[in-house]
């Protein structure tokens, strides 16, 4: 029981350096925020359960007005601004993530791209284009155009899931609690 | 670790948290039905409050937080020829901004999380209060942990390497982030559990 807490309330912290930390140049001339690395890891690392439960903790906290959003941004102001519709589905992504995530068999790093990319891209776009077209006043089509800027962006966040999802389930096998039941033999009791 | 909340003592403070939540929550509602120049009057009037409470100058701050997105909206607006639109959609935004930060700015964070925790008596049953609210406090105390532990690891890659740190820094981040939940697991059940 505690150890469910505090994987859920570490990994609510993540979230909030990961967008805290100064931006990782990767050598391609894309500095990026980890803000939604962070979202991908939790579903990858956490499963989907303790995953969106650490996402929802820190919206809250966010929300409560604790500066942990990527910028220094905090507040409920943040749920009026164009970003509210990302905000949302955020945890609903970290879910979807963790979900496919437990789902797939096979290849680790394989397995966190694809549970990324769905859970991470196509589930938070389809929160996050009605949240941009109902503040910004625009139709969803344009909307969805104008997200495509960030689909570079998050295609390599999918990648950096993948690579340190792969790193994590190398050196701490037990850890990995979306797959659990692989290494124990058997569903863990949550 | 610093909130939002703004030290300086207003009459807004001693407001209850749950009131100002409610009241921003109608104001955006309304909002959304005004006209421009009701937008604009709203705006006009969050402004002129947080200058009569003496937070003008931190309210603006983080108002100014927002400039790329007005940018962007009004570029985007621009070049479909909806620039009216876009304006609407701009003062709009700003207007309910600057109401829920003025919350954000006058009210504690203890009297945040009461309201919180209140929104969540329904869950009881499967999610106790005081298990909640260990949580909060955990998360407000291990972000500067892990903010250090970060500058730690970028300093030992700056130890070794003569290029900047690159992704691979994240994954010794995450590993820190799961032994650090064991510690903690145990540390607190070792002072009895969290019930």
């Amino acid at each position: 029981m505690e150890r469910n807490l505090t994987h859920i309330a570490l990994f609510a912290a993540l979230i909030a350096v990961l967008g805290l930390v100064p931006k990782i140049d990767l050598g391609i001339g894309v500095p990026i925020t980890a803000q939604s690395l962070g979202i991908m890891l939790c579903g990858t690392v956490l499963g989907a359960k303790r995953g969106a439960l650490a996402v929802l903790l820190f919206l809250a906290l966010v929300a409560m007005g604790v500066p942990l959003l990527s910028g220094g941004r905090g507040g409920i102001g943040l749920f009026a601004s164009p970003s509210v519709g990302f905000l949302v589905g955020f945890p609903v992504a970290a879910f979807v993530t963790g979900w496919v995530m437990e789902r797939l068999r096979g290849d680790v790093a394989l397995a966190a791209f694809n549970a990324s990319a769905i859970g991470g891209i196509i589930v938070l776009y389809a929160f996050g284009i009605p949240g941009i077209a109902f503040m910004a006043g625009k139709p969803l089509a344009e909307a969805a155009v104008g997200s495509l800027a960030f689909l570079p962006g998050d295609l390599v966040k999918a990648v950096l899931a993948a690579l340190v999802t792969q790193m994590v389930a190398r050196a701490r096998p037990g850890s990995l609690l979306s797959r659990a039941q692989d290494a124990a033999g058997n569903v863990e009791a949550s | 670790m610093l909130t939002l909340t703004s030290p300086r003592e207003t009459v807004l403070h001693r407001w209850p948290a749950g009131l100002k939540l409610a009241l921003v929550a109608a104001g955006s509602v309304v909002l959304f039905q005004l006209p421009m120049a009701g937008v604009a009057v709203a705006l006009a009037l969050a402004a002129a409050l947080a200058l009569t409470l003496g937070l003008g100058r931190d309210w603006l701050g983080l108002l100014r937080l927002l400039w790329p997105v007005v940018l962007v909206l009004l570029a985007w607006h621009g070049l479909t020829g909806t620039l009216a639109q876009g304006a609407l959609a701009v003062l709009r935004m700003l207007a309910l901004v600057g109401l829920a930060n003025l919350v954000t700015m006058t009210t504690r964070l203890s009297d945040m999380q009461a309201v919180f925790l209140w929104l969540s008596r329904p869950l009881a049953p499967i999610l106790p209060p005081q298990r909640l609210a260990l949580a909060f406090a955990l998360v407000i105390r291990f972000v500067p942990v892990m903010l250090l532990r970060w500058q730690a690891l970028v300093l030992a890659w700056r130890a070794r390497a003569a290029r900047r740190p690159g992704w691979h820094i994240y994954a010794p981040a995450v590993l820190a982030a799961l032994d650090e939940a064991d510690r903690v697991a145990d540390a607190l059940r070792a002072r009895g559990g969290t019930a």
